[in-house]
């Protein structure tokens, strides 16, 4: 197969666009086509200060190296989530994103939820009926927690996360067998601020897994190979594989299903719904929005473990 | 007289000659959820695989909690 651009031989086959690539020209195509979707979407303007969380993986890694190559003021947020389970997995990260700053003289904040709140994440699950034992709630939790708080506190604009089509779809396939109404009104490539919620958005929210995974690579990114220990079996990889047996068969199937949903959320699919806008209150400990009267889920979670702890150390 | 196919902890042997495609479909690894590499570069899937040599396949699902 032969580049569309060059003629010369292709590194990568973008069947959805019937577009072959050498490495050369992908490596320019994506950085390209990146800077398109944020126009297009209108995620953030040239002189806005950027957060972009990154977890050592290949898409937060690749996302951080595309907007830095495009010239966007751009720094970094790790998460220390303390998960080892025998791979040493969150060390490991942090190793690589680390190195990953360094070699491109990137300003990376790192966030330690252990020596900040005094349980890693596979303790606070421990701790907590949230999840019923697995992390992946918790973590969930405490991302979207801490991601705000460092945006909003040492003052970006916007929080950028790794997000691609695949992650997307994946979700969109959940919400849409459902039909769940909230979440498939909040799902979007860019989620406005509002009072104490940090914009957010997901630039690489129409590249595919497949060509996120060939532009760390290509690129030479070091990236965290190892699935988290608790992403096994999750319903999100099962999504996952579901749309890529079909992709396998129809290619460009994953892209209309998620494109045709943003096309036909922008025609006014969820208008009667939108009237309604929750109310958002302040939490009296932290200060985030939160729908609750009282502490927002995160506080309310930490002072539980906090309480437990206390009583145990008691005992 | 056979072709390595590395995917994680897995090993595959297929025939040499066959493309990589069809190599895929015969291990019943999904074309969509890897990429493969020669000797560190990139192959698609018309590449014919040759005698003896070994192709890392590279999986490209990761997952989580998608925060």
């Amino acid at each position: 197969m032969k580049c569309k651009t060059c003629g010369g031989k292709a590194a990568v086959n973008l069947k959805q666009h019937r577009l072959a690539l050498c490495k050369e020209h992908f490596l320019e195509w994506m950085p390209e086509q990146t800077a398109r979707f944020i126009k297009k979407y209108w995620m953030f303007g040239p002189d806005e200060k950027i957060l972009v969380a990154v977890s050592g993986g290949k898409d937060s890694l690749s996302l951080w190296d595309i907007l830095w190559r495009l010239g966007y003021h751009v720094d970094g947020l790790y998460l220390g989530l303390g998960i080892d389970e025998g791979i040493s997995y969150s060390e490991e990260s942090h190793r690589l994103t680390e190195k990953f700053a360094a070699e491109r003289g990137l300003k990376l904040h790192v966030v330690d939820v252990e020596k900040t709140y005094g349980h890693s994440i596979p303790m606070l699950a421990q701790k907590t009926l949230r999840g019923h034992g697995k992390p992946c709630s918790v973590c969930g939790l405490t991302k979207r927690h801490e991601m705000n708080r460092i945006a909003r506190d040492m003052g970006y604009d916007v929080l950028a996360t790794g997000h691609n089509l695949d992650d997307e779809a994946a979700v969109l396939f959940g919400n849409t067998l459902t039909w769940s109404q909230d979440f498939l009104l909040r799902q979007a490539p860019v989620l406005p601020e509002s009072d104490g919620l940090a914009r957010k958005v997901k630039p690489l929210c129409r590249f595919y897994e497949k060509e996120m995974t060939a532009y760390a690579i290509l690129r030479g990114i070091e990236y965290i190979y190892e699935e988290c220990p608790f992403a096994t079996g999750s319903t999100s990889i099962y999504y996952k594989e579901l749309l890529n047996r079909l992709e396998n068969d129809r290619p460009g199937a994953k892209m209309i299903f998620y494109i045709s949903f943003l096309e036909a959320k922008s025609n006014g699919l969820f208008v009667e719904h939108q009237k309604v806008k929750p109310v958002l209150n302040n939490c009296p400990t932290c200060g985030q929005p939160t729908s609750s009267t009282g502490e927002c889920s995160f506080c309310r979670m930490t002072n539980k473990v906090s309480d437990q702890s206390s009583v145990i150390s008691l005992k | 007289m056979t072709v390595k196919l590395v995917l994680r902890d897995k090993e595959y042997e297929v025939k040499p000659g066959m493309t990589l495609l069809d190599s895929l479909k015969k291990t019943g690894v999904l074309p969509e959820s890897v990429i493969a590499s020669r000797d560190g570069e990139l192959i698609l899937e018309d590449e014919i695989l040759r005698d003896g040599e070994v192709i890392k396949l590279i999986a490209v699902i990761s997952g989580g909690s998608g925060d």
